[in-house]
């Protein structure tokens, strides 16, 4: 699904990583971590085609990223709507399946019921038709999850989509993207931010590996390859 | 002045068949303008833009004020003013945090140069009046011409890049991540919208061009989250409020910006207390959760 070969990234003479091999196959589940500014999001926008590589090559599907793909379901980090929005839950998720589109919507009834489907499917269904601006941050996330999903993606990327989500909701949020790719065979990258104890966090007991970018730093300056990490265990592999 | 009096110069119907024929080209220029500041409306209150409105106007009074100066066509003074204010918002304010300082810096300036045009304008002093308060029933064949054709383009922009547009002011990342130019199309709104306020300062002057272009938008989503019906009101509001100021100001010798003005403050008034009333009611409420609420305690 997802292929980096010997990959870089560098801000100016500031590199984020480099000798980054990453394979991720289709219904695995990757955990991203790493402190402040150790290119977490940068990875992300990467394999959305949004930032360039400044060395090696990354493919998704067998090919470079291409921005807006239906094949790549996005979660973004929580935050506030603006108030008096004029949007609800449903709309949020229909914007996944057609807001990049010029012009006026035509009316399509499978893309009404995809809408339907996936708000079911991530338990969001009975506040559908609620403005986003009433919905509680954890109910917020469960509706962008769905808008993720609305295209029916085969790799799904989440970037920090728990932070300032309560225990609870942080759980429900992490279990989508898990159930996600158990039920379909979407592979999963999920960057999270690890704070307090490791065995409380609720992302990472449903990680098949763990890249750890923030360990990179030691490796960064000797340009060994990182990659390949076991399950379970946080470290950044040489290969 | 005693009150009947002050009475009869705020409503006046007396030869008012006749007069109806004479402000055919107001009502027509009047409805097509709330058309656009319905429409747009909607962006200016979804991406938080009233200040930016207000900053716009300013400048664009200043062009309009130039233009009166230099016998060159108000409609062309006042859209050049504008595009130049929206630009340069769009450019040094493309960050939110450091749009209103720009904006604050921009407008005092705009203003203090239109006052400079007007003073040195040695004309009819109800044009000067008019560019800051409106001046509708004036609008002749050539104005309403130029009116349309910006009107149009305003329009046709805003169905092309509705959808990317309001998925970019709600989302950025999510809509980058689905391929809307997130960047590219808050310069291009800019220039958008500082179209559709120079059409309006044209019209209800500098200074109430928000009476249009945010009253009756933030009106509509007190009342609703729908994005079919927030346009859709926002639209019926603003058109309310010029045609209606227009006809109720027929007779009278006062301009229409109070009449357009206040009967946009009372929609909203009336939209606030309705929304106020909804919320007590619960539109918060799941079906789930209100069938919880009401098991017996």
């Amino acid at each position: 699904m997802i292929r980096l070969r010997d990959a870089a990234l560098a801000y100016g003479d500031r590199t984020l990583w480099r000798g980054l091999d990453l394979d991720v196959a289709a219904g695995e589940f990757v955990v991203v971590l790493g402190p402040n500014g150790s290119g977490k999001t940068s990875l992300i926008r990467v394999l959305l085609g949004l930032q360039r590589l400044t060395a090696g090559t990354v493919a998704v599907h067998g090919r470079p990223p291409r921005r807006g793909s239906d094949l790549i379901g996005y979660v973004p980090q929580h935050r506030t709507v603006v108030p008096h929005t004029p949007l609800r839950a449903r709309d949020l998720v229909r914007l996944g399946i057609d807001g990049h589109r010029w012009g006026p919507r035509r009316s399509r009834p499978e893309a009404r019921r995809r809408v339907a489907a996936v708000l079911r499917d991530v338990g969001a269904a009975e506040f559908a038709d609620v403005p986003l601006e009433l919905l509680s941050g954890g109910e917020l996330q469960r509706v962008r999850v769905a808008q993720a999903l609305a295209t029916d993606p085969r790799i799904l990327l989440c970037d920090e989509p728990l932070l300032s989500l309560d225990a609870e909701h942080q759980r429900i949020v992490a279990e989508l993207a898990d159930r996600r790719r158990r039920e379909h065979g979407t592979a999963v990258v999920f960057v999270t931010h690890v704070t307090g104890a490791r065995d409380a966090d609720p992302v990472l007991p449903l990680a098949d590996r763990v890249l750890d970018l923030g360990r990179l730093g030691g490796v960064r300056a000797g340009g060994v390859r990182a990659g390949e990490v076991r399950a379970g265990e946080i470290q950044a592999g040489a290969a | 002045m005693s009150w009947a009096g002050i009475w009869g110069e705020i409503f006046n119907f007396e030869d008012y068949g006749a007069l109806l024929g004479l402000v055919r080209n107001s009502l027509v220029a009047g409805a097509v303008l709330g058309l656009v500041g319905g429409l747009a409306g909607t962006f200016v209150v979804m991406r938080d833009l009233a200040f930016a409105v207000h900053g716009i106007a300013e400048l664009s009074f200043a062009g309009a004020a130039a233009a009166l100066l230099l016998g060159t066509g108000v409609a062309g003074g006042s859209i050049a003013g504008a595009l130049l204010a929206a630009a340069l918002i769009g450019v040094l304010g493309a960050r939110a945090r450091d749009r209103g300082s720009v904006i604050g810096v921009l407008m005092p300036f705009g203003l203090g140069l239109g006052v400079l045009f007007l003073s040195l304008y040695k004309g009819r002093s109800a044009n000067k009046f008019g560019l800051l308060t409106g001046q509708i029933v004036a609008i002749d064949t050539p104005a309403l011409s130029w009116l349309l054709v910006t009107s149009a383009i305003v329009l046709a922009c805003l169905a092309v890049m509705w959808r990317p547009l309001a998925f970019a002011s709600l989302d950025p990342e999510a809509a980058a991540a689905r391929g809307v130019p997130v960047r590219a199309l808050s310069p291009v709104f800019m220039l958008v919208l500082g179209l559709a306020v120079a059409v309006s300062v044209q019209i209800v002057g500098a200074l109430l061009v928000l009476a249009l272009l945010c009253t009756p938008a933030a009106a509509a989503v007190r009342v609703t989250a729908s994005p079919v019906l927030v346009p859709l009101l926002s639209t019926v509001f603003a058109t309310v409020s010029v045609v209606g100021g227009i006809l109720l100001s027929l007779g009278s010798s006062i301009p229409i910006s109070p009449y357009v003005t206040t009967i946009s403050f009372a929609l909203y008034g009336a939209c606030r207390a309705a929304g106020a009333i909804r919320a007590r009611r619960g539109w918060t409420a799941r079906p789930g959760a209100a069938g919880r609420q009401t098991v017996p305690t």
